[in-house]
C-alpha cells in the first residue's frame, strides 16, 4: 500500500474555503522508458484522482505519463457541513487507494 | 538610542556571515524548490519520514523488538543523534554513518536481517531519525578514531580524481556559485541528507550524491556503505560543523 499524505484544517467555519493537498508514493513510470536490460519498463501510473465530500465530488483530476513521481495536488474547496473527505487515486495495474479525513464544520 | 543599537546589531550580523561565508545548497535553489523543503505539507521527503515512523514502531526480527521498545518516543530519544554521524561505534570498532548504525541496531539488538543500503526501508527509517534533528547545528564526534578518519576524508576531498582529474575541492571550494551545465555548484554542505532528489524522483543518501560526483568525473566509484564514503562523510560533517541540519531536504 502506498503511503499518502493528505492536509486539511480539521476545523472550518461554514462558508469557508479551505485547502486541501494530497500527496501520493508512486513511481509513476512513463512506459517509455527503457530499464537496465535495455527493455522497455510497462507503464506504471496514476490516471485519475478523485476527491469526495459527503459522497459528492468536489474535486476531480485525471493524470498523465508528464506527472512526477509521487504526485502533489493541491485544490480548495468550500466548507459547506461536517463530515467525511473521501480522496481516492486509481491507476495501472489496478491501483487504487482510498483515504478518509474528517472535518468539523462550526456555523 | 534605539538606532545605534539597530546599527550595533546589524553589524555584529555583518561580522558574523563574513567570518562564516558557508552556504547551504538550500540557497542556490529557485524559489519554488525552497518553498517545497521548507513546507511540509508539499516536501515529497516526508512520504519516507512516515514510512520511517511506522518502521520505527514495526516490531522486527527474532527478539521480537520494534525501535521503539528500546528507544521510546524518537523525538526525545533521537534528537540531536544525526548530527553526531557518521561517528565511531566501540563495539564494532569502525567509524558508521547513520545508516550503517541503524543496521547494526537492527542485526544485533532486534536480531533482523540488516536493512538493504538505499533502500526505500532503510532511506524511510535514516529519514525519520534525521528529522528529529533538524534545526540543530552538525556536531561532528571528537574522539581520535572519527578525527582520523574525517582527516583521510579530507585527504580524499582534495584528492584529484577519475579521467577528468578533479577533486571535490576545485569544484565545490574554488567554483561554487559558477555553472555547470544548467545549475549552479553548491558549496557541498551535507546538512540536508537524506534528500529528496527531483531528479532523482526519489529519495536518496549523501553516498548516492557522492557516487554521483564520482561517476561525473569519471572516476571508479565505491560501492554503498564502502569505508572511503564513510570517510569522505566523516570530513564533510567536520567542513559543516554547527550548520543546522535540514533533512529531509529537497534538491533539484
Amino acid at each position: 500500500m502506498a503511503r499518502a499524505l493528505i492536509h486539511i484544517p480539521a476545523t472550518a467555519k461554514r462558508g469557508e474555503v479551505i485547502e486541501i493537498r494530497a500527496l501520493i508514493g508512486h513511481p509513476m513510470e512513463t512506459g517509455y522508458r527503457p530499464g537496465a536490460d535495455g527493455k522497455i519498463v510497462p507503464r506504471d501510473i496514476i490516471r485519475k484522482f478523485v476527491c469526495r465530500y459527503n459522497g459528492e465530488q468536489v474535486f476531480g483530476a485525471e493524470l498523465h505519463q508528464a506527472i512526477s513521481a509521487n504526485p502533489y495536488i493541491g485544490f480548495f474547496t468550500l466548507a459547506t457541513e461536517s463530515g467525511t473527505l473521501e480522496f481516492v487515486w486509481e491507476g495501472d495495474n489496478g491501483f487504487s487507494q482510498t483515504e478518509k479525513m474528517a472535518l468539523t464544520v462550526s456555523a | 538610542m534605539k538606532r545605534c543599537a539597530a546599527f550595533l546589531l546589524a553589524c555584529v550580523a555583518l561580522i558574523a556571515s563574513a567570518a562564516d561565508d558557508r552556504r547551504s545548497g538550500r540557497e542556490f535553489m529557485s524559489a519554488s524548490t525552497q518553498a517545497m523543503q521548507r513546507d511540509d505539507t508539499l516536501n515529497p521527503g516526508m512520504l519516507w519520514v512516515s514510512g520511517g515512523e511506522m518502521q520505527w514502531n514495526a516490531i522486527a526480527g527474532k527478539s521480537g523488538k520494534s525501535c521503539a521498545s528500546c528507544h521510546g518516543d524518537a523525538g526525545k530519544s533521537m534528537r540531536g543523534v544525526a548530527a553526531r554521524y557518521p561517528g565511531f561505534d566501540v563495539a564494532s570498532k569502525v567509524v558508521l554513518n547513520l545508516s550503517q548504525r541503524i543496521n547494526l541496531c537492527r542485526e544485533r539488538k532486534q536480531l533482523a536481517p540488516a536493512l538493504k543500503l538505499e533502500g526505500e526501508e532503510l532511506l524511510g527509517l535514516e529519514a525519520y531519525v534525521a528529522i528529529q534533528s533538524r534545526g540543530m547545528p552538525v556536531d561532528p564526534p571528537q574522539d581520535a578514531v572519527t578525527k582520523a578518519a574525517a582527516a583521510r576524508g579530507k585527504a580524499m576531498y582534495f584528492q584529484r580524481i577519475g579521467q577528468l582529474n578533479l577533486s571535490c575541492a576545485q569544484c565545490h571550494d574554488q567554483q561554487w556559485g559558477k555553472r555547470l551545465a544548467g545549475s549552479t555548484i553548491p558549496q557541498a554542505h551535507a546538512a540536508a541528507y537524506p534528500i529528496y532528489r527531483l531528479e532523482w524522483q526519489g529519495m536518496g543518501s549523501l553516498q548516492r550524491r557522492l557516487r554521483n560526483c564520482m561517476s561525473g568525473v569519471r572516476a571508479e566509484v565505491p560501492a554503498f556503505g564502502a569505508k572511503e564514503l564513510v570517510e569522505l562523510e566523516a570530513w564533510l560533517g567536520v567542513r559543516d560543523k554547527g550548520m543546522p541540519l535540514e533533512a529531509p531536504g529537497v534538491r533539484p
